[in-house]
């Protein structure tokens, strides 16, 4: 590695030296308890769309636990969390509009 | 005139686009481009299970319990990575190596629940027209019938958990060779012979176990042509690959296994 990459490695360590343990536990606590209310969720005879969307939500809240204390991109600079979220959600969002309504459709028409 | 001579090497002075080192942001860019190869192996599952009508809702109680707790266990994982690479930046070697192992353990739960699971299902029926045929299962089951009407739920069940199956257990061999380097290379060895004479033919974990041998070699390799004693930045990426394993889990317990759940009225 050179001088200008040591630098930086040296430097992203020096910021997690300051990160408490107690964080981390009180974020996988978190994760936790969410998951055990999904699975409470699955037995309560909800609505498929309206489980879909709460499962979902819960899901979105814990990746962003996940990517923002366990990934450290919280403590990464602003231009680094915005490219790189920007980007694998707008191809995501991508992804949704050629496949689902053509899904939907078939569903109306009906399989043959 | 040495002041000038430094400043025309434009990697010494040149900043960060990322304000991070290189590694890492390779890292990063690695996991964006996984992400849409999950996201497009999500969006086949739901497109499947929009698209097909009498989509099957197959798994009893003890399947989301079973999956209930490899959640647990990816989720405790990343717990550990997270000490492992706290260790790491405080030169704690010691430490580190113990938390990066009690990871590769979790994982490895993780990986013996999921083939434990897929081994039942196949057993019950579940199966894709790849797989060898299990002896002595003829009979008509629930699952067989799902193959038969529903063939796209085993092809894109097997085809998004076999995808995380392989990323976990890429990740412990990854962590094994961060924590032990040159050692795990005969562990690998030992791992791969007990997976590969310890399933019984008919298993794709049978053929799925040479995964161990091709890794085996690949990071043998890798150890020879470029031995080096990995430094807490390699932790951290590591970590960075563990992490999104547990991430892409969190998308998959919900849509494949809990929207699956037979409820008994």
């Amino acid at each position: 590695m050179d001088t200008i990459q040591q630098a930086l490695a040296e430097r992203a360590a020096e910021q997690q030296r300051h990160h408490g343990k107690a964080l981390f536990f009180w974020v996988w606590g978190a994760l936790l308890v969410m998951t055990a209310i999904e699975v409470y969720l699955t037995y309560q005879n909800m609505q498929p769309g309206k489980m879909l969307t709460i499962l979902l939500g819960l899901s979105f809240v814990k990746a962003a636990l996940i990517i923002g204390y366990f990934m450290h991109l919280k403590y990464e600079v602003s231009r680094m969390k915005w490219l790189t979220m920007c980007s694998v959600v707008g191809c995501l969002i991508l992804m949704t509009i050629f496949f689902f309504p053509d899904a939907f459709r078939i569903l109306y028409l009906g399989v043959k | 005139m040495a002041d000038s001579a430094v400043h025309d090497i434009p990697s010494v002075y040149e900043p960060s686009l990322f304000g991070t080192y290189s590694k890492k942001i390779g890292m990063w860019l690695f996991l964006l481009s996984d992400s849409l190869t999950f996201g497009a192996l999500l969006y086949a599952y739901s497109y499947g299970r929009i698209s097909t009508e009498g989509w099957p809702t197959p798994f009893h109680s003890e399947s989301i319990v079973n999956a209930t707790i490899m959640t647990a266990f990816l989720l405790t994982s990343s717990l550990t990575m997270v000490l492992a690479v706290r260790a790491s930046v405080h030169g704690d070697a010691r430490g580190q190596r113990l938390w990066l192992l009690a990871t590769m353990l979790c994982g490895t739960g993780f990986i013996v629940l999921h083939g434990r699971e897929w081994s039942n299902l196949i057993a019950e029926g579940l199966t894709l027209p790849m797989f060898p045929k299990v002896p002595g299962h003829e009979a008509a089951t629930e699952f067989m019938n799902v193959s038969k009407t529903v063939p796209q739920f085993a092809a894109t069940f097997f085809g998004l958990t076999g995808m995380h199956m392989l990323h976990v257990t890429l990740g412990v061999i990854y962590l094994g060779v961060v924590a032990l380097r040159r050692k795990f290379i005969p562990i690998l060895l030992v791992l791969w012979l007990v997976a590969w004479l310890g399933t019984p033919v008919y298993s794709p974990f049978h053929y799925g176990a040479h995964v161990l041998l091709i890794a085996a070699i690949v990071c043998g390799i890798i150890l020879w042509l470029k031995p080096k004693v990995y430094d807490s930045s390699d932790v951290e990426v590591a970590g960075l690959y563990w992490h999104f394993v547990d991430l892409v889990w969190m998308f998959i317990f919900p849509l494949v296994y809990l929207m699956s759940a037979k409820i008994l009225h």
